[in-house]
C-alpha cells in the first residue's frame, strides 16, 4: 500500500510544493541574498573598507564587549536559577518563574525607557550617578545592561524545561552514595544538561548581537562610542551609504546562519539528553 | 547494623503521611514494608536514609543517632524505584561513583577502585557491559547495576524502594530470590518496599504492614499471614498464596 498522500493528484502536490518554496523564497531567501548582493554592489574593495571603518571597527568591538559580558552573566544566573526552582522547594519558587519571563513580554524599547528612568540624568539614581562621574545612559554600561536585560531569559527558560523533565533522582542518588553538592552539581547535573545549555547560550548569543530596540534607547548613538552592529548599520541606511548599510548587515546575517546551524545541531543533541 | 526508627512523624502540606511510626530492624534482617500506595510507606525508607527528615521522632543506625545527619553522612545504600542511573556515565563509573566522590584522605586508589567494582560486576553478573550506558540496558540489567552501586559504598544498611516494580514477572522472581541470597552473604539490616502481598511474604523475614500513614502490624510472614493483628491486615492478605509458607 502506498502512503495516504500520495494518492493526491500529481497537480495538487504540484501547486502546494510549488507555493511552498516560492514563499520560503520571498521570504528568506530573497532578503538573505540581497543584503550580499547590495554589500558587495560596489565591489570587494568597497566592502573590505566599509568593514575596515573605524567606526565599523568600534562597532564590532562594541557588541563584542556587550556579548563578552551579558552572555556569561545570563548563562551564570541561569544556571543558578534553574537549579534553584527545579531541585529544591522554597517560597516565592512560582514569583521568581514568572520575572524571569519578563524581558519576553515586555517590547525592548519600554525596557530601555525603564533603564533610562532608574539611571538617566532624570532618573532615581541620575544625580548620584552623575555626581560620582559614573554615566550609564549614553555610554557603554547602558548599552551592556540593556543586551543583559533583553537576552535574560533564554538560560533560564531552556533548562528550566530540561531540568523538570530530568527531575531530581540522580541528585539524590549522588547525595546518598556520599557527593556534596559541588560534587553533584559538576559531576551529574552539568554534564546532563550541557547540550541544553549550549543551546540557551547560543539563542542568547544570537539575540544579544541583534538587539536593537532597547539599545537604541540608552545608547545615544555617539559614533565609534555607543554604536553597537545593529544601530551602525541603521545609522549608515539613514545616510544613504546602503553598500556600507548591507556590508555590516552581512556581517550579522553571516552570524546568524550559523546560530542556525548550530541550533539546530544543538537541538538535535538536547533532544538524546531528553531521552 | 542495625535500624531503629521512634516515634516518627512527617506531614507533607495537610496531609499526614506518617502518624507516630516506631520500628526496629536487627542487623542481618531483611524487612519488607508493605502496604497499598499512599500509605506512608516510601516515604519512610526515604526518613531512613536522609532525604526526608522527619518532623519529629528520631532515627538511629547502629544505635546512633543519626536524625539530624544529612543522607551524605548516613552512608546507606539506596535503589531508587526508578533505578536513578547517572544517564551520561557507563555502568563501570555508575558503580565507582561513590568511591570517586571521597575525600582524598578516604578515597581508594585508582587501581582498588577498578577492583572493586570488577568484583561488583562479577556479584551481578554483568562484567560484559562494564561500558555500556544506561539506556543500552534492559529494565533488570538496570536494577542489578543500581544496587551494584549502591553496594560499592560497603553500606551498614541497604533501602530498597519497590525494588521489582518496574520489572516483568518472570525478571521479577529470579531477582528477588537474587536479592535474598545476597543479604544473607552481606549481614547488613535491609529493607524493601513493596505493595505486592506476596513478594513481601515469600522473601522478607520480617513485615511491616502500613496503612494511611499508621504501622498496622510487625511480624514474620507466618505471624501476619495466619495471626491478622486486625480487620485490615486480614483484608489486606486475604487473597495471597505465598508459596513459602503453603509448602509448610
Amino acid at each position: 500500500m502506498s502512503k495516504p498522500h500520495a494518492k493526491d493528484p500529481v497537480i495538487v502536490r504540484w501547486t502546494l510544493t510549488v507555493l511552498a518554496l516560492a514563499a520560503l523564497g520571498l521570504f528568506i531567501v530573497l532578503p538573505l541574498a540581497a543584503v550580499f548582493v547590495q554589500a558587495f554592489g560596489k565591489g570587494w574593495q568597497a566592502y573590505r573598507d566599509t568593514i575596515l571603518q573605524p567606526e565599523t571597527v568600534s562597532a564590532i568591538e562594541l557588541s563584542l564587549l556587550a556579548l563578552a559580558i551579558s552572555v556569561p552573566m545570563n548563562t551564570l544566573f541561569g544556571l543558578a536559577a534553574a537549579w534553584a526552582i527545579t531541585k529544591f522547594q522554597f517560597i516565592g519558587k512560582n514569583v521568581l518563574t514568572t520575572l524571569i519571563d519578563i524581558p519576553f513580554g515586555v517590547s525592548p524599547v519600554i525596557s530601555g525607557l525603564v533603564f533610562v528612568l532608574v539611571f538617566g540624568a532624570q532618573g532615581w539614581f541620575g544625580p548620584w550617578l552623575t555626581e560620582h562621574d559614573l554615566p550609564v545612559i549614553f555610554a557603554v554600561p547602558g548599552i551592556i545592561l540593556a543586551t543583559t536585560f533583553v537576552t535574560f531569559p533564554f538560560v533560564a527558560r531552556e533548562l528550566i524545561a530540561l531540568m523538570e523533565s530530568q527531575g531530581t533522582d540522580e541528585e539524590e542518588a549522588a547525595m546518598v552514595l556520599g557527593a556534596n553538592s559541588w560534587q553533584m552539581f559538576f559531576r551529574v547535573t552539568l554534564p546532563n544538561i550541557k547540550w541544553g545549555l549550549l543551546y540557551g547560550v547560543v539563542l542568547c548569543t544570537a539575540r544579544a548581537l541583534g538587539e536593537f530596540g532597547a539599545v537604541s534607547v540608552v545608547s545615544g548613538h555617539i559614533r565609534g562610542q555607543t554604536n553597537t552592529l545593529p544601530l551602525h548599520v541603521e545609522i549608515l541606511y539613514n545616510e544613504y551609504n546602503y553598500a556600507g548599510a548591507f556590508a555590516v548587515a552581512s556581517l550579522l546575517s553571516v552570524l546568524a546562519v550559523i546560530t542556525l546551524a548550530l541550533k539546530k545541531f544543538l537541538e538535535w543533541k538536547s533532544s538524546e539528553e531528553r531521552g | 547494623m542495625s535500624i531503629e526508627v521512634q516515634h516518627v512523624r512527617k506531614i507533607f502540606g495537610t496531609h499526614e503521611a506518617l502518624k507516630d511510626v516506631s520500628l526496629r530492624i536487627e542487623t542481618g534482617e531483611l524487612m519488607a514494608l508493605l502496604g497499598p500506595s499512599g500509605s506512608g510507606k516510601t516515604t519512610l525508607l526515604r526518613i531512613i536514609a536522609g532525604l526526608d527528615l522527619a518532623d519529629s521522632g528520631t532515627v538511629h543506625l547502629h544505635d546512633e543517632d543519626a536524625t539530624q545527619s544529612t543522607a551524605r553522612d548516613r552512608q546507606v545504600g539506596f535503589v531508587f524505584q526508578h533505578y536513578a542511573l547517572f544517564r551520561h556515565m557507563t555502568v563501570f563509573e555508575n558503580i565507582a561513583f561513590g568511591l570517586r566522590v571521597r575525600p582524598k584522605s578516604t578515597r581508594p586508589t585508582e587501581r582498588d577502585i577498578h577492583v572493586r567494582v570488577l568484583d561488583l560486576l562479577k556479584l551481578i553478573q554483568l562484567e560484559w557491559l562494564a561500558y555500556r550506558y544506561p539506556s543500552q540496558l534492559s529494565g533488570g540489567q538496570r536494577q542489578r547495576v543500581a544496587l551494584a552501586r549502591a553496594l560499592a559504598v560497603e553500606p551498614k544498611v541497604l533501602l530498597l524502594d519497590e525494588p521489582f516494580g518496574a520489572l516483568d514477572a518472570k525478571v521479577r522472581r529470579e531477582l528477588r530470590q537474587w536479592l535474598r541470597r545476597l543479604h544473607d552473604d552481606l549481614h547488613i539490616a535491609s529493607v524493601f518496599v513493596t505493595h505486592d502481598q506476596e513478594e513481601a511474604l515469600e522473601v522478607a523475614d520480617r513485615v511491616a504492614i502500613l496503612s494511611d500513614g499508621n504501622i498496622e502490624q510487625v511480624g514474620t510472614p507466618d505471624e501476619v499471614y495466619r495471626h491478622p493483628a486486625n480487620a485490615f491486615v486480614k483484608e489486606f492478605l486475604r487473597d495471597v498464596n505465598p508459596r513459602r509458607l503453603m509448602a509448610e
